[in-house]
């Protein structure tokens, strides 16, 4: 875990760069690691962040299928948001943490 | 007389009728179990039979066999659930219920992926997350000669999502001994972000990727099999050839739950994390494969989620609150090849660590590091599985809990 300043707030991060605590997310900050990767966020790409969000919140499992489903964006669509890993880039632009397996 | 139904006699199902038939009064409880299959598989065993490492008859037995004395044991097909009005509804009768648990677990869904059951389907494209699959694919692998094996998941979450990886290792060993290494190249495929996503795992695992020679496609979600080309291809329109797919389908839960309402999109019930209460009904519980909880979808977390679902039955019948206790607890062996095996202890928030296993500083098992030990222990696993843990008898030491006893958080990931 490091400290980083993003959007001017220290946050606290993962090695990765995914926010510790999704609590402290605003959209800034999302502007902001977005920028990192070379995404430009729009309006479609907060639709998809907060059912991310929410999802997360409520303890479900996220899944690239699950996205495709949520009525906002199909998967097609979901990789032109966040091209070169759709899951890994948008849950560390969204504040949640990172999928991953059980190691 | 009240009803008690459970809902699948896999590995679940099995241990929560062993451990509630002692502990709940014949004269006020009926228990009933319902699975339709005949046949107990030993679902880790699947992993070893395509390398001829087991037999078909190590990895099944008859079900019955395992459901305790005075427990109403129904083989027949589950049609729906019906909640608000207490009833489940079989193939030809309808039952009724106070309690219900559900443990119909998971299988695959090749059909949710474009092309997989196609002309190439159980002749270069296999699975092994069933007994057929995993039959087919021991009988491909003798006299198969070589090329590129692509060792593949669609997404997650899987039943093991350890199991692919296992089986990368273990193919590199068997190509080995059969003096053939050298004409297979492997190449592991997953839709997340490494072979190993954890960091703790990632600094101290991924020598072992290097040292086998295992190739890693990462980030990639398959969109549909090119039976012509013999490739999968992904979203992005990138290209992974091969001659053999060992492939891990979707993987979702029963239909019986989707036509009953009661689950998400991969037909997963939405259950607390903590106690193993359904969501949406206070007299239904879920454990195991069939949950949408965020822990491994694995025998051995099932294994503790009994112990936790017993006490909560027990205080839900008797109107106490629930016991919130279970913390994603995963114990398991992770096969790494030329008779070694790894092995992790990790729950919903910690991830695996080093240390002794189970006992502090002594072990004999080490956590997280190769060893002979760990492989006998994965092997004896199997005895265990079919003598103690259906059975309900506690693996002595084991905690349902993660114990942070002899643990050590030594590894810095940078």
């Amino acid at each position: 875990m490091s400290v980083k300043t993003i959007a001017g707030l220290e946050l606290n991060v993962s090695d990765e760069g995914y926010l510790e605590d999704m609590t402290q997310w605003n959209e800034e900050i999302a502007n902001e690691i977005a920028n990192e990767i070379g995404i430009e966020l729009t309006p479609k790409h907060f639709e998809v962040l907060n059912f991310l969000r929410k999802k997360t919140e409520a303890k479900e499992p996220l899944t690239i299928r699950g996205v495709g489903k949520s009525g906002i964006v199909n998967i097609k669509e979901l990789y032109a948001l966040f091209p070169k890993g759709p899951l890994k880039f948008s849950s560390k632009i969204a504040g949640i943490p990172k999928p991953t397996s059980c190691i | 007389m009240k009803n008690l139904l459970i809902l699948g006699a896999g590995t679940s199902g099995t241990m929560m009728a062993n451990h509630l038939r002692p502990k709940l009064y014949s004269n006020e409880w009926n228990i009933t179990i319902v699975d339709q299959y005949k046949t107990h598989y030993y679902q880790p065993g699947f992993l070893f039979l395509p390398f001829d490492t087991y037999t078909e008859n190590q990895v099944k037995k008859v079900g019955k066999k395992f459901i305790p004395k005075f427990v109403n044991y129904i083989q027949k097909k589950i049609e729906r659930i019906i909640p608000e009005e207490n009833k489940v509804v079989l193939e030809d009768e309808t039952l009724n219920y106070d309690v219900l648990i559900i443990a119909t677990g998971s299988k695959i869904a090749p059909e949710e992926t474009e092309g997989l059951i196609g002309p190439l389907w159980k002749k270069d494209i296999f699975d092994f997350y069933t007994f057929e699959g995993s039959l087919a694919l021991r009988n491909k692998l003798r006299n198969w000669e070589g090329g590129k094996l692509v060792v593949h998941i669609t997404e997650m979450p899987i039943k093991c999502p350890v199991a692919p990886l296992e089986f990368a290792f273990l193919a590199d060993s068997y190509f080995h001994k059969k003096g053939m290494r050298d004409k297979v190249e492997i190449t592991y495929v997953t839709p997340l972000s490494g072979a190993f996503t954890k960091p703790t795992c990632t600094t101290a695992l991924n020598y072992l990727l290097k040292d086998k020679d295992i190739k890693i496609e990462t980030d990639f979600a398959i969109e549909h099999v090119d039976n012509e080309t013999k490739e999968i291809v992904d979203y992005e329109d990138k290209r992974i050839p091969f001659d053999l797919l060992v492939t891990i389908p979707t993987n979702m839960g029963d239909e019986v739950i989707e036509k009953s309402g009661l689950g998400d999109d991969l037909n997963f019930i939405p259950t607390d994390p903590n106690t193993l209460q359904s969501k949406a009904h206070e007299n239904i519980f879920v454990i195991g494969d069939a949950t949408n909880v965020p822990a491994s979808k694995a025998g051995s977390v099932a294994h503790f989620e009994a112990e936790t679902l017993t006490d909560n039955i027990l205080l839900y019948i008797d109107g106490y609150p629930l016991k919130k206790e279970f913390d994603g607890h995963a114990n398991c062996f992770i096969e790494t090849g030329n008779n070694k095996a790894l092995l992790i202890d990790f729950n919903y928030v910690t991830e695996p660590v080093h240390g002794k296993f189970p006992f502090a500083k002594i072990g004999p098992l080490k956590l997280l590091k190769e060893s002979v030990l760990n492989h006998w222990g994965k092997l004896a696993f199997r005895w265990i599985y079919w003598n103690m843990l259906l059975k309900g008898i506690a693996i002595p030491f084991v905690s349902r809990n993660m114990s942070f006893k002899g643990k050590v958080f030594d590894i810095k990931t940078k």
